[in-house]
């Protein structure tokens, strides 16, 4: 769903994307982290850069924000080329970096007040700590701030020039799921404002939640790229049933042996579900460690780059709730 | 929008910052008067400064001392804060907006060079109103430009330490493996006109010594030379601070470490 008759704060022509990008490669000595991907962002959207860690999220959304250079490909970004690092450009975005800091002694109020110094426009003080919730905090030492209130406040400071195109980069990672639901409502305020955003993540729910088109990365390029609704759709595709049984006995329904379980990978999960428990009853059998999951994250992944699914490897696709605990474990600062 | 005007505004957000971190504030003042009522108290006898003039011990430390203030409010301070707001990612996001990097350092810079006055007038009164050193008179420009030239060199070289220093658990071990022997070998917290030759030698090729020299001529100028100037040691220390500012240029780092 491109976003189509909606007003943009865009100078440029109506029809001129905010964000166009062909081509574009980065390399890191003989590493591709970025192989040729061509991504176009409309103004006033709010679109998701979907991947795995090491996909080139990173890579690509600091390119844009004009932090990296890249290596090949073309990129225009609300008409300035980002590598060229121009003060009009950078008065006119806004970026919220995956780790960043503030001076820990000055209050909200006066951290805001210092960056909106630096821009043109700023937008007034006290509606930018609204937009992201934290009124309240507003006189408090950014370095009593929880971890969740500091990424607020990064997207405040992101939003201090009143940029026409904002950059999150993985905004909730980290987050409980009490903090990203209201990182979420944030996200949909700034939508309300009428400006292009531009995020990463590497939840699906969370492309799913706030996006209106997803890109999704792997390997440095992008293998899908859709309205968030039918990457979902794509998401419900497959529905995995794992259960045990009494010496291994066979099901009469079509399963795989994977790691000493029974896998079985449904379209019609309700329909697999009662042939296999009406079968189980009328055997007499306990079906141990039933199980029955929506695909996961990675599972979408490897569909999209083509890899058998059933399988998870090791390493590069670990699950998303063990990278999950592992980001929230890390000290954010 | 004018990037100077933007710089001078740095300073106010760096003042702030800096006061609202009293324990931090209290130490960087307090620190060069302890060493100064210490050396005092140790070496009370009259001592010969770097100039060449005899003097008693207060006036001698109350010298090395300003040198050392100098030093600790510019190169120390520029070379551990600045690491730490790197690793912290405020660099990156400084460069992210229209503030221009050097814009942001050099309001930083600016507020440590208005640190550095407040502990000079400070450790200048402590020396006058406990130990009646007398203040310099003819030779004030000569005292204020050598301080200043000092503090500009030692912020730039500074810069060029936080090049490398790798992370901010380093920086301080890595501030005083550099300047705490440079400080003993120039003759700021003792003589060192006897020392043997290699040591002086050493002192006489980095720029603390000079900075002493230029300082302490200023501060109380021998009877040869009542304007203070020392125009051959300031060179020294405004070439070392030059090629600490091409250093910096060269390899300076915005970005944390991964």
């Amino acid at each position: 769903m491109r976003a189509a008759g909606r007003p943009g704060p865009s100078v440029g022509a109506v029809a001129a994307p905010a964000i166009e990008v062909t081509g574009l490669t980065k390399s890191y000595g003989p590493i591709e982290a970025v192989r040729g991907i061509d991504l176009e962002v409309a103004t006033g959207e709010v679109f998701a850069l979907l991947g795995p860690n090491g996909a080139g999220k990173t890579t690509t959304v600091e390119i844009l924000e004009g932090h990296r250079h890249r290596t090949g490909g073309d990129a225009t970004v609300l008409g300035y080329d980002p590598g060229r690092g121009e003060l009009a450009y950078r008065q006119r975005i806004g970026i919220v970096l995956q780790e960043t800091g503030v001076e820990r002694f000055l209050t909200v109020a006066e951290v805001i007040d210092q960056f909106r110094s630096y821009y043109p426009h700023p937008r007034p003080r006290d509606e930018v700590i609204e937009v992201v919730g934290l009124t309240e905090k507003r006189d408090e030492r950014v370095g009593h701030l929880s971890g969740g209130q500091q990424r607020r406040l990064d997207v405040a400071v992101g939003l201090a020039g009143d940029p026409d195109l904002l950059f999150l980069d993985e905004p909730t990672t980290g987050f409980d799921p009490n903090a990203r639901r209201g990182a979420w409502e944030m996200v949909r305020n700034l939508k309300s404002l009428g400006k292009t955003v531009f995020l990463t993540t590497h939840y699906m729910d969370e492309a799913e939640a706030l996006a209106d088109r997803v890109a999704v990365i792997a390997g440095g390029v992008i293998v899908a790229e859709g309205t968030a609704e039918s990457l979902a759709d794509r998401q419900h595709m497959r529905t995995r049933v794992s259960f045990d049984t009494p010496g291994g006995t066979t099901p009469p329904v079509e399963a795989a042996r994977v790691d000493g379980h029974w896998l079985i990978e449904t379209d019609t999960p309700t329909r697999t579900l009662a042939d296999l428990t009406s079968w189980a009853v009328g055997a007499g059998i306990e079906l141990d460690g039933l199980h029955v999951a929506p695909p996961t994250l990675e599972d979408v992944y490897l569909a999209l780059t083509g890899q058998p699914s059933g399988q998870p490897t090791a390493g590069e696709t670990e699950s998303p709730a063990g990278r999950r605990s592992r980001r929230r474990g890390r000290a954010r600062r | 929008m004018n990037e100077i005007g933007l710089a001078l505004r740095q300073i106010r957000w760096q003042n702030k910052a800096f006061w609202r971190n009293p324990a931090a504030a209290f130490f960087t003042f307090a620190f060069p008067l302890m060493f100064l009522v210490i050396f005092t108290g140790i070496f009370s006898d009259t001592q010969i400064l770097p100039t060449g003039v005899r003097v008693k011990g207060s006036t001698y430390y109350t010298a090395g001392i300003l040198a050392f203030a100098v030093i600790t409010a510019t190169y120390t301070n520029i070379a551990n804060t600045v690491v730490a707001q790197r690793e912290e990612g405020i660099l990156k996001r400084v460069r992210g907006t229209p503030l221009p990097g050097w814009a942001y350092l050099v309001g930083k810079i600016l507020h440590s060079v208005l640190v550095m006055a407040l502990l000079v007038v400070i450790v200048l009164s402590f020396g006058r109103v406990f130990y009646s050193v007398d203040l310099p008179t003819t030779s004030a420009p000569a005292f204020v430009v050598s301080l200043l030239v000092g503090a500009a060199a030692f912020c730039a070289l500074g810069l060029a330490t936080t090049a490398i220093t790798p992370n901010v658990e380093a920086a301080p071990a890595v501030t005083n493996a550099i300047m705490l022997p440079l400080l003993f070998l120039s003759g700021v917290f003792f003589p060192v006109a006897d020392a043997p030759t290699w040591m002086r030698v050493v002192g006489n090729i980095f720029p603390v010594k000079h900075f002493l020299r230029a300082a302490t001529e200023g501060f109380l100028p021998p009877p040869g030379n009542a304007a203070g100037w020392r125009p051959g040691d300031l060179l020294v220390v405004a070439v070392w601070g030059i090629a600490g500012l091409l250093f910096a240029a060269r390899r300076f780092r915005w970005e944390p470490s991964k």
